[in-house]
Parts: structure tokens; C-alpha cells; sequence
């Protein structure tokens, strides 16, 4: 083969400032300036070489921007030597570093290239891209390599070279049919578990000593295929075997006191769906049955919900990782036969400022982990055309190894257009990308803990995702279920074919030609080819007669489809490669030989700090004021804008969004929820709302009282923008430790009694969940993080509600009593105080917000605001920024009695309380729609430029907006 | 009967629905085509009497933000489109439509008229403005106030009486030229449509976010010199509906472009 290469470099010689500063926060100061080139080379058959004119209008049509651009067109082998040098000589203070994909990992660009070629009459010839990046500075070899390896070049899925680096034109190795025995009889415990390690398959000794023996009874070994595929329909991550073991749990008190021991038959039974069933509502349409929940919408639609995490893949390749979890939960909707209409984001980062000295080896700097995880979701979610609307972004030093990456999206259905019944004889199909060796081992390898190692070992886990194929998915599903052509519909998530074809066949039993299935590459042995978790795949049960509608449709649309096989009835397995059989196992044993375990679980009530605030506050040095307090909490990284991420999301795709994430005059105050009009249901007037719950900083005081706020959190935040607090589902996700450690366990235990609890108090069922465990980095486990999402109806859509301040001289009121309930607080965590009582549940909570609702619904309601992390001072302040309108309040008149101290008021976390603004003419009609439920006018919106506080009629403090607003805002002046 | 309107999807492109929904509020009658259909000859450009090239990211915008789709529009339908172009139907590029158009060389179009040009049918002309990479160097979501460029080729912006208010949602919206001459001619010869203005309706001058990517001269949209075919990167097709306006003022519709665009084609 012959190639070129051809650079293309930007006219402008501004460099990349961001790369220079990331440079200088590795402690390269040495770095003035870094410029990037595009390379892209194209390989071709002597024999096919395209002639000159050609390559000149494959850069002029495609490659270069005559405005902006200019190309270099190299030939190689090159004509002259000299141009070989890439390594500038001459200027000992100029250097190269080239980037390029490994092989394998999906390169876009190059296809695009390919394809355009071909219709500019250019055939056979093949692409590759990298990027050079050019330096400028005092650099040595090691500095180089270092800006290499920790910032430009992602070992995961790329490779560098100081030098020209050589292009890769996908993997050129013969197909490979090499399917090992595996013999395990005569093992004992450890040989078993070297095996289960050696081959990265995450099974225990009980699991492995149950396929031993399942094997020694039918006299035969495990072909390495099947052992593969009863590791991933047996992996944590696909059938949550935590949450269904029985687990003997003991409470124990502060001291140590034994105070109850509980048999608790399975976490999601006993506490998750007890409460669904419990709470039984009928316009719950599925929940934890399909991959996503649904509940019904209007007359004519239902809306599905799903929220996924990505927490490992994310820690090892920032961008592919969260690009993959957003191009994973989509393809959860894209399985209920749902459009997707919207997607979400929460996630849990290290601190941004940690000097990189201090980090744990292994890890990435965590604003490199904050910028690819944001632009990964950006990514995918702007090109599939979804608004990113809801989400939360949380700063913690317990995330510095294992960030977290909670994606959710929603999806819209018509009434009865989700088959879920294969039937004997209908074919296997497999729709959308091509099968290579990525992914491999994603499903056992998100049940095991991170590592040093793991960077290295996992790399295979790691993918970045193809957002166009999928939106082509998205578009040929939704017109095949219009014309219903399959019978069921699963994704190729985590385990890949095997998981997508082992679940869907569980009653039937399937047989599927492995060859069939189409390869980005060549070389991929069976068991890669059938658990290879490639993205932008799904698989259909379709009926014979409906194969050529269904080929029609995948034209038009540009997916590529494959008959793999069909679903036999015989309840078994069989998955061939060329005709002979490498895997035949019985579906039953697949599904229902996995021994459930059991496990113990300790929880240990929480040992607060004993000195009380006052004494706290005594000792303190230096003595922070309120107003100080107020500005630090403003300026907490969990607290403070967020635009520079939410900016770089579309939230306003689909023209739907009513109540986006900010609000106001100045489009700059932070929305509590988010509300969304579905697109082609402009008929009627009712939306939904869109909203989260999460505090792991509490769950780090008590995990118990992290859950019940976060559901009255989410719930709250909900109603706040107009939801009908009775029309609220409720999602759950767990991302915790080890769980085979009692404590973890314990902790974990304690969450999700909080969760049944709370999900009866509010009447509200949970319709999807998902965990995520062995979130631990080199033992050290999260904080356990619960992300409580709701999804809720807005009857009216006119009678929405927004955060910030409306109109001069209108009544603030707040609703719910305040609490001395300061433990696991913000201003817990900015004293350095872990005492404290943490927030509980109000007694009567779906009263006050069915009372808040009505009122919004009569148009009483002028905004409406949730109080979370730093209480009331926060909530105002945020209202006050929103608005650019000053308020005057009383914090004496709020309901609660016996304050220990002036902070209480203004920054105790207690949940249920809302804050109201009221025009005075609509203050009569608002108490008397409230008079049940513990509501207080505590002051008035104001047009001065401040914040003004008092306490029984004397000024506290006051601050400006100006100071509300370069505090919050701190974090965006770069 | 009312106006059939091509809207044109191709691999990526994902504002179809809402255009649809703003030509039918206009009054016209829109269908959501695909490029493949085009291509197969099931669908004709001539069947329709308007074209939208919605927003999106067509086949992934992986070599530059609507050059593929460009390369489609140059080669494989330039006979169709320029004769479309030339019996002067309406043709709106919104966002990723117009990177589409511009990178095409449809927009401003050639001095001469496109397609007429001595080199042949697929020929290059030297295009001197582009939409290149949001001077901040990052996709960005945000409502943005449009002012309606008065004395624009494109008569039909006459009839819209306020600035349009709707969001941008890109990253490659930078409006630039090559040089101060191909700014002057632009200028001069009334190719530019619309600019970035605050809320009081004064000139962005460059100011962030106001000017939400850095384009030269505040620009957010251009026509061509028939006045015919105009192109801008904010989303007038997410504003067609007083309850999307974010400051819930009435004001601003994006509806009015698609209005009098398909007034103008109708008269």
C-alpha cells in the first residue's frame, strides 16, 4: 500500500491557551504555546493511485477550509528525504507529538472520509486520522512524553509517537475460528479462582464450583464461549446479585450495642418494588420489568425513564466513557420502543484544584476527568438532537479515583407499541454498528474495583461512541414499530450479543451463526465476536415475512442489519461460528444456575461530633460571620453555577423545553427542575417535569437520612416547577463500595430502607433502577451516592413555575418548619463539624406540596424555590440573583421553635420546605389554599440592590446582589 | 393549496421535526425527505416549493461542521439544486443547513451566478467566508436577540418588523471571511441578513455572549445575492410558540422568518 499524508494547519497562530494552562498545572511552565495539526492519511493499491487533481479536490472539498486553512500534501514513501524530519531540528525549542487512535477504536472521521471519496469517484482507498500537536518551549523528552501521556494523549484508546507517527488501517489479522476447552474438572476452591481471575471473569468460588459441577454432570469441559457467557448473564452488572441476596443485617448502635438483626430476602424486592407495590398507582405503565420504566403521559402516550451510570469507563477515558453512558441509557429507551426525547446528567467529580502531586497514581487529574466526561455527553447528546436538561454536578475528594457518571434519559411511546413477546421461529436480528473487540469484558469489569493496574489491563473496556448510528437506530426503530414489524427489542448493552440474544431467547431458546455477524476487522475469535459490547447495536425478534419491510427501512435509514439466527423453542443456547457449535447450554441453567448469595451486613449507627454549634463556633478561627458563611456557600463548588457545562449541552432541541435549567431576566438563575413540552403532542396543554435528588455528603453522616432527603429532594423539585405532586415517579441509583464488605453492605442497607420509607411517605412508586457497586479505588470505597430522579406530570404548561424573584413589594413566604437539623450539612462541612442532628422527613409532606400545587395551579404561585445545600440563606440569595431583585426577611418569623443559634435558621438543611412568592393581592386566596400546613410570610421582594436580613425586627446582615452574583458566578470568570 | 416544503434530512440531522412544525404553522405544507429518497429519485427537489436544510449534525459534521453534506449538495445534486435555486424558490439553511450552504459555495453564492462558471459543473469557486470553530472554542446553548439587516437582497426579511429572539446551539457558528474586502462586499452588496444585538436592539460589537461564537461583524446570517436563499445559525424554529420564550414576553417569534419566506414564494 501507498500513502499519504496530509496535514492541515489553521492560518491563525493562536495557540491552544487551554492546553498551555493544563501544561502549567502539571507543572510544565516551560510550555508558551501548543498549535494543532489535523493529519489524515489515505492508503491505496499501487495500481488505484489516485491521480493529483484528485487528491487536490478531495482537500478542497473536504479536508481544508480555504478561509481558515492550508494543507501540506506528503507522499510516502516520500520523494525527497528531507521532508522526513517531523521533529523540528533546527529550533531546539520547537517539538512534535503525534496522536492517533489505536487500532480498533471507532474513528469517524476516516469513515466520513472514505465514503466521501467514493462519491468524488475515488474508490478503494483507505483512512486514518491523527492529530500533531506542535510545541513551543523549553521542553526535554521526559516533559514531552509526560504532556503526552497526561494530557494530550489518552493511552486507553490512543497511542502517540514523538516522531511521524505511523498511520494504522484498522486491524489486518486473518479470521480466527479458535475456540478453547476449558477443563475444570478436579479444581479445588483456589485453582477455580486463579481461572475466574486469569480470565478476567469476576465469578466467585460458589459460582465457579456451580459451573464445575454443572459441567462434570454432562461429562463434558466449558468451551470458552460458554464460560465467557455465564460470566456476563452472571456479572453484578447484569443481573444485580447483591440486590437480590439475602443478606443477614445488623443494626448496631453508636456504642456498639446490638440493637436488631434482620433477614432481609433481597434489597430490591424487600424496599424498591415493595414500594411500588405498596404505593400502587395506576398510571404506572411498567416499572422493573422493561430496560427503562414507563408511565402514561396522555391519552395517547406513555413516557419512559432510565438512568444508567458509566462510572468506570469514565475514570479510565473521560470523553468515550460518558460518551458511551449517554449512548447506552438512549439505546435502555430506544429498548421500550420509545423515540428518546431528552437526556440527563448528574455526576460526582474530585476536587478540580487538586495539585497533581497529590493524586493517587493511576488516576486522571479530576478537570481532566471534568472536561471529557462534560464533552462526551455534550457530544452524544447534541448529536442525537436531544436537549441535556436536567442534572447536577457534585465535588467531593472521595470521587478523586472513581469519579461518578449517572446518565439518564426519556423516551416517548404511543399506548401498547412495545412488543415483549418473541415467538418460536422468528429471526435473530442484529441492527446498527459493526462488532469489533471493544468493549470486550465491560460487564465483568464493571463488577470488579479499580486499580492502578487497571488502566492498563481494561483498556479493551473503554469505546468511544458513533452518536450518528445511533440516531439512525433511533429514526428505523420508531418507524418499524409504527409498522410493527418485530415482536421484541432488546439493546447489545453490557455482555453484548450474549446478554441481548441469552435474555431475549430465555423462554425459547436461540440458535445464532456467529459468522453472520458483520466485523469492523477481521481476527476477532468466537467468544469476542458474541460478548464484544460495540455500541449503536440493538436485536429484534422479527417474524420471517416481515424481513424485507424491515431491510427496506434499514436502507433508507443507512443501518446495517444481519440475520444472525432464530429462536429455536427447544429452550437452549446454541451459538455456532461457520456452522459448528461453540457454545449449546440450556437457557435454564444460564439464567437460574447463578446460587443466589448471601451476605452480612453491619451497619453502625453514625457517632456525631459531640460539641455542640455554639462551642464550634467558640473555637473557630478565624470567626466567619454569616455573610462570609453565605459567600463561601454561594462559591462551594457543588453550589455554584454551573453554565460553563450546561452551556456546552443543546437544551433547547426538540422546542420543548418550558422551563429550561436557567431562568430569569438574564437567563443566569438556576432552575429546581425542568419542564418539557414532547414534540408532536402541541394539542394539549399538559408536559412533564424533569428533576434530581442527591447529598452524598450526608449519606456520608447517614445513609438513611441521605436517601429520604433526596427523595423528598427530587420530589420537591418537581413540584416546584408545577408538577402534580400525586403523577411523581421516582428512580433509583446506587453507586456504592465493595458490597461484600458488611459495612458497605450495612450502609447500603440502611439507604434503601430510607428509600421504601420515603417512597410510602410521598405515595410515590419507583418505576427503574439501577446499581452500580465495587465503586472502590485501590480499597478506598465512594462516599455511598444515591441519585434520586423523578419524572412527574404538569397538567398545565401555562401554570409552570420558575426560581427567581418576579416583581417588587410580592410576599416571600416559606413553607415547612424549620428544624435544628444541621448534620451532614454544607455549613457542617465549611466548619469542619460533623455534629449535629441530620434532616429527617416532615410528618405530613404530601399535604404541603398538594396544597402548593393547588395554589400554582390557580396562578397564586409567582415563583417557587427548594431549599437544599445551605438552607434558606442559599435558596433566597439564589432567588435574589435570578431575578437581579432585592428581598427583606425576618428569619425570626420562620415556623420552628427554640433556635440553639442564629445559623439555624438561615442554614439547617430540614427537608420539605419551599419558598413562595405571592403577590400581595393573591395573599388571602394563598393562606387560605395553604391553611392546613405549616406555611410563614417571612418578608417581601424588594427593588433595592441587596439581600437584607433581620432577626426579630434587628438587621443581621445584608449583601448586595452584586456580591450574590460574583460569588456564585466565581468559577465562570475564566 | 398551501406551499409543500422539502425538508431535507440527512444522516445526523436532527431540527427536522420542529422546522416542519414552524412551515406548518406559516401555513405550508412540510415534508421530512431523506437524501437517500433524493438520491433514488423517489423524491425530486422540483416537486417542492421550498427547500429547508435543517439543523443537526450532518453524517457527524466529523470533517468540519456541513462539509460533507456540502460535497452531496456539489456533486451529486448540483444540477437539481442550482436549477431549484435559479427559478428562485425560497431556500433556508438554519444552523447546520447553513454551515451546508456556505461550505456548498451556495451562500453568498459566487459573483457571477453559481454554477454558470467556466471551470464546469463541479467547480470550486473560491469561497471566502466560512463558519469555523465558536471563538471560545465550544459548543454553546444560549438565546440569543437577532436584528433583521435592513436593505438585505433578501426582500422577504422586510416584512419582519422586530428582532427575532431564538437560541443558538453550536460550535462551529464563527462567521468569517478571508479578508476586509470579502467583508466590504458582503456589506455592500446586501448579503448580510441578520446580526447578534443586545435586548435594546443595539449592535453585539463583538461583545460575549451577546455575539455568541465571534463572528466577524456580528453576523448570524447571510443571503445570496438573488436574495433568494438565506442561511443563519440560530434556530428560529425553536421560538414559533410565545409560551418558548424564556423571558415570556411575547416577543421575537422566529415563526416571522418562516412566514415571510413562505409568503414570498406563495406571492
Amino acid at each position: 500500500m501507498n500513502k499519504i499524508r496530509i496535514e492541515v494547519t489553521k492560518h491563525s497562530e493562536e495557540g491552544d491557551p487551554r492546553i498551555a494552562a493544563a501544561a502549567h498545572r502539571l507543572g510544565i511552565s516551560s510550555l508558551r504555546s501548543c498549535n494543532r495539526t489535523q493529519i489524515f492519511f489515505i492508503a491505496y493499491r499501487a495500481a488505484r493511485a489516485p491521480s493529483s487533481n484528485q487528491i487536490k479536490r478531495l482537500c478542497d472539498l473536504l479536508l481544508v477550509d480555504p478561509v481558515t486553512e492550508s494543507a501540506r500534501v506528503i507522499s510516502q514513501p516520500r520523494p525527497c528525504p528531507d521532508d522526513s524530519q517531523t521533529q523540528p531540528s533546527n529550533a531546539s525549542d520547537e517539538h512534535v507529538i503525534e496522536v492517533a487512535l489505536r487500532p480498533g477504536v471507532t474513528d469517524v472521521a476516516a469513515r466520513v472520509l472514505e465514503r466521501g471519496a467514493a462519491e468524488l469517484g475515488i474508490h478503494d482507498l483507505k483512512a486514518a486520522t491523527a492529530a500533531q500537536f506542535r510545541l513551543k518551549g523549553d521542553l526535554s523528552r521526559t516533559d514531552l512524553h509526560r504532556l503526552a501521556r497526561d494530557l494530550l494523549c489518552n493511552d486507553t484508546i490512543e497511542r502517540y509517537s514523538l516522531d511521524a507517527i505511523e498511520p494504522l488501517f484498522g486491524h489486518s489479522s486473518d479470521a480466527r475460528d479458535y475456540v478453547e476447552q476449558v477443563s475444570l474438572t478436579g479444581l479445588n476452591e483456589e485453582e477455580l479462582l486463579a481461572c475466574s481471575r486469569e480470565r478476567l471473569l469476576s465469578l466467585d468460588a460458589e459460582e465457579m464450583k456451580e459451573i464445575q459441577s454443572f459441567y462434570d454432570e454432562i461429562g463434558r469441559a466449558p468451551t470458552d464461549v460458554e464460560l465467557e457467557t455465564l460470566a456476563q448473564t452472571w456479572s453484578e452488572h447484569c443481573v444485580h446479585k447483591t440486590f437480590k441476596s439475602n443478606i443477614a443485617f445488623a443494626l448496631r448502635s453508636a456504642g456498639g450495642q446490638a440493637l436488631s438483626v434482620e433477614d432481609v430476602q433481597g434489597l430490591l424486592r424487600t424496599f424498591i418494588q415493595a414500594a411500588t407495590e405498596k404505593v400502587n398507582r395506576p398510571w404506572v405503565r411498567s416499572a422493573f420489568v422493561d430496560d427503562a420504566g414507563i408511565i402514561e403521559f396522555d391519552d395517547k402516550f406513555d413516557l419512559a425513564f432510565k438512568v444508567e451510570t458509566h462510572n468506570h469507563p469514565s475514570a479510565l477515558e473521560p470523553f468515550g466513557g460518558a460518551n458511551t453512558g449517554i449512548g447506552g441509557v438512549v439505546r435502555d429507551i430506544i429498548a421500550v420502543s420509545a423515540r428518546p426525547i431528552a437526556c440527563t446528567d448528574v455526576l460526582c467529580f474530585g476536587p478540580q484544584n487538586v495539585p497533581p502531586e497529590e493524586l493517587p497514581a493511576g488516576t486522571l487529574h479530576p478537570a481532566r476527568v471534568e472536561e471529557g466526561v462534560v464533552a462526551g455527553i455534550g457530544d452524544y447528546g447534541n448529536k442525537l438532537g436531544l436537549p441535556t436538561v436536567n442534572g447536577a454536578v457534585i465535588y467531593d475528594e472521595g470521587y478523586l479515583g472513581n469519579p461518578l457518571v449517572f446518565c439518564g434519559a426519556v423516551g416517548l411511546l404511543p399506548k401498547g407499541s412495545h412488543p415483549t413477546e418473541p415467538r418460536q421461529g422468528d429471526r435473530i436480528v442484529v441492527l446498527g454498528g459493526r462488532t469489533g473487540r471493544d468493549g470486550i469484558h465491560g460487564a465483568t469489569f464493571s463488577s470488579a474495583e479499580l486499580t492502578q493496574e487497571t488502566h492498563s489491563e481494561s483498556g479493551s473496556a473503554v469505546q468511544i461512541g458513533d452518536p450518528i448510528t445511533e440516531k439512525g437506530l433511533i429514526e428505523l426503530v420508531e418507524a418499524a414499530r409504527d409498522q410493527r414489524l418485530y415482536n421484541a427489542i432488546t439493546d447489545c448493552g453490557a455482555g453484548g450479543l450474549s446478554s441481548a440474544v441469552g435474555e431475549m431467547g430465555e423462554k425459547l431458546g436461540a440458535d445464532v451463526e456467529l459468522q453472520d455477524v458483520p466485523l469492523k476487522y477481521p481476527g476477532l475469535t468466537p467468544w469476542e465476536i458474541w460478548l464484544s459490547e460495540a455500541q449503536e447495536r440493538m436485536v429484534l425478534a422479527v417474524r420471517p415475512g416481515n424481513l424485507s419491510r424491515l431491510r427496506e427501512l434499514a436502507d433508507l435509514w443507512d443501518v446495517e442489519m444481519r440475520d444472525l439466527g432464530h429462536f429455536s423453542g427447544d429452550g437452549w443456547l446454541r451459538v455456532r461460528y461457520g456452522g459448528r457449535a461453540v457454545a449449546e447450554l440450556p437457557m435454564s441453567f444460564l439464567h437460574d444456575g447463578l446460587p443466589i448469595p448471601s451476605r452480612t451486613a453491619l451497619y453502625r449507627e453514625p457517632t456525631p461530633d459531640q460539641s455542640s454549634l455554639q462551642t464550634v463556633r467558640a473555637r473557630a478561627r478565624p470567626v466567619l460571620k454569616e455573610k462570609e458563611l453565605l459567600v463561601r456557600m454561594l462559591s462551594h463548588p457543588t453550589v455554584a453555577s454551573k453554565e460553563r457545562i450546561v452551556r456546552t449541552y443543546d437544551h433547547e432541541v426538540r422546542g420543548g423545553t418550558l422551563v429550561r435549567p436557567f431562568v430569569g431576566p438574564h437567563m443566569d438563575g438556576p432552575a429546581d427542575a425542568t419542564v418539557l413540552k414532547p414534540l408532536g403532542t402541541w394539542g394539549h396543554g399538559r408536559a412533564f417535569a424533569l428533576s434530581a435528588g442527591i447529598n452524598p455528603l450526608l449519606g456520608k453522616r447517614d445513609c438513611y437520612a441521605m436517601a429520604v432527603s433526596a427523595v423528598d429532594e427530587a420530589f420537591r423539585n418537581a413540584v416546584s416547577v408545577g408538577a402534580d405532586p400525586d403523577r411523581i415517579a421516582l428512580l433509583d441509583n446506587f453507586c456504592w463500595g465493595n458490597p461484600t464488605f458488611p459495612d458497605r453492605l450495612g450502609a447500603l442497607v440502611r439507604a434503601c430502607q430510607g428509600c421504601y420509607d420515603a417512597a410510602v411517605k410521598f405515595n410515590a412508586p419507583f418505576i427503574s433502577g439501577k446499581d452500580s457497586l465495587y465503586n472502590e479505588f485501590e480499597g478506598r470505597p465512594i462516599p455511598g451516592t444515591l441519585l434520586i430522579s423523578a419524572i412527574g406530570i404538569v397538567p398545565d404548561m401555562r401554570r409552570t413555575c420558575t426560581s427567581h424573584f418576579k416583581e417588587p413589594g410580592n410576599c416571600i413566604f416559606l413553607l415547612g418548619e424549620t428544624r435544628e437539623e444541621l448534620g451532614g450539612s454544607l455549613l457542617g462541612q465549611l466548619l469542619g463539624w460533623d455534629g449535629g442532628d441530620p434532616p429527617s422527613l416532615p410528618e405530613e409532606p404530601l399535604q404541603r406540596y398538594r396544597a402548593v400545587h393547588t395554589a400554582m395551579q390557580a396562578g397564586l404561585v409567582q415563583s417557587c424555590h427548594d431549599l437544599s445545600e445551605g438552607g434558606l440563606a442559599v435558596a433566597l440569595a439564589e432567588m435574589c440573583l435570578g431575578g437581579r431583585l432585592g428581598a427583606s426577611v425576618d428569619i425570626s418569623a420562620a415556623i420552628g421553635c427554640g433556635f440553639s443559634h442564629p445559623y439555624v435558621p438561615l442554614f439547617s438543611e430540614t427537608n420539605g420546605r419551599l419558598l413562595l412568592e405571592v403577590a400581595p393581592s393573591d395573599r388571602a386566596a394563598l393562606e387560605e389554599i395553604l391553611s392546613g400546613v405549616p406555611v410563614a410570610l417571612i418578608g417581601e421582594v424588594t427593588e433595592a440592590d441587596q439581600l437584607s436580613w433581620a432577626r426579630n425586627g434587628q438587621p443581621v446582615f445584608n449583601i448586595s446582589i452584586e456580591e450574590i452574583l460574583s460569588a456564585w458566578k466565581e468559577a465562570e470568570a475564566d | 393549496m398551501n406551499l409543500p416544503v422539502l425538508i431535507l434530512h440527512a444522516a445526523g440531522t436532527n431540527r427536522d421535526a420542529e422546522a416542519a412544525r414552524a412551515c406548518e404553522l406559516a401555513g405550508a405544507s412540510p415534508h421530512i425527505v431523506h437524501i437517500n429518497q433524493l438520491r433514488e429519485g423517489t423524491s425530486r427537489f422540483s416537486d417542492f416549493g421550498m427547500l429547508v436544510l435543517p439543523g443537526g449534525f450532518s453524517y457527524g459534521d466529523a470533517l468540519g461542521a456541513g462539509v460533507r453534506q456540502a460535497l452531496d449538495l456539489r456533486v451529486f445534486f448540483h444540477a437539481e439544486l442550482t436549477g431549484f435555486i435559479e427559478t428562485g424558490k425560497p431556500v433556508l439553511g438554519i444552523c447546520n443547513g447553513f454551515q451546508t450552504l456556505v461550505k456548498a459555495g451556495l451562500l453568498p453564492g459566487a459573483a457571477d451566478e453559481w454554477g454558470r462558471r467556466s471551470e464546469g459543473r463541479q467547480a470550486v469557486a473560491r469561497r471566502d467566508v466560512t463558519l469555523t470553530h465558536n471563538a471560545r472554542d465550544r459548543f454553546e446553548c444560549r438565546w440569543v436577540h437577532l436584528a433583521v439587516e435592513n436593505g438585505a437582497r433578501a426582500g422577504c426579511l422586510a416584512q419582519i418588523r422586530e428582532p427575532v429572539f431564538c437560541p443558538v446551539a453550536h460550535g462551529e457558528g464563527n462567521f468569517q471571511v478571508s479578508d476586509d474586502e470579502a467583508l466590504e462586499r458582503l456589506e455592500e452588496d446586501g448579503l448580510v441578513a441578520f446580526r447578534y444585538v443586545d435586548t435594546d436592539g443595539t449592535r453585539a460589537n463583538g461583545r460575549y455572549p451577546i455575539n455568541p461564537n465571534g463572528s466577524v461583524a456580528d453576523i448570524a446570517g447571510i443571503c445570496n445575492r438573488a436574495g433568494n436563499v438565506i442561511g443563519l445559525m440560530p434556530h428560529p424554529e425553536d421560538h414559533v410558540d410565545p409560551i418558548q420564550n424564556p423571558l415570556g414576553d411575547g416577543k421575537g417569534l422566529g415563526l416571522s422568518l418562516f412566514r415571510a419566506m413562505i409568503e414570498s414564494a406563495a406571492g
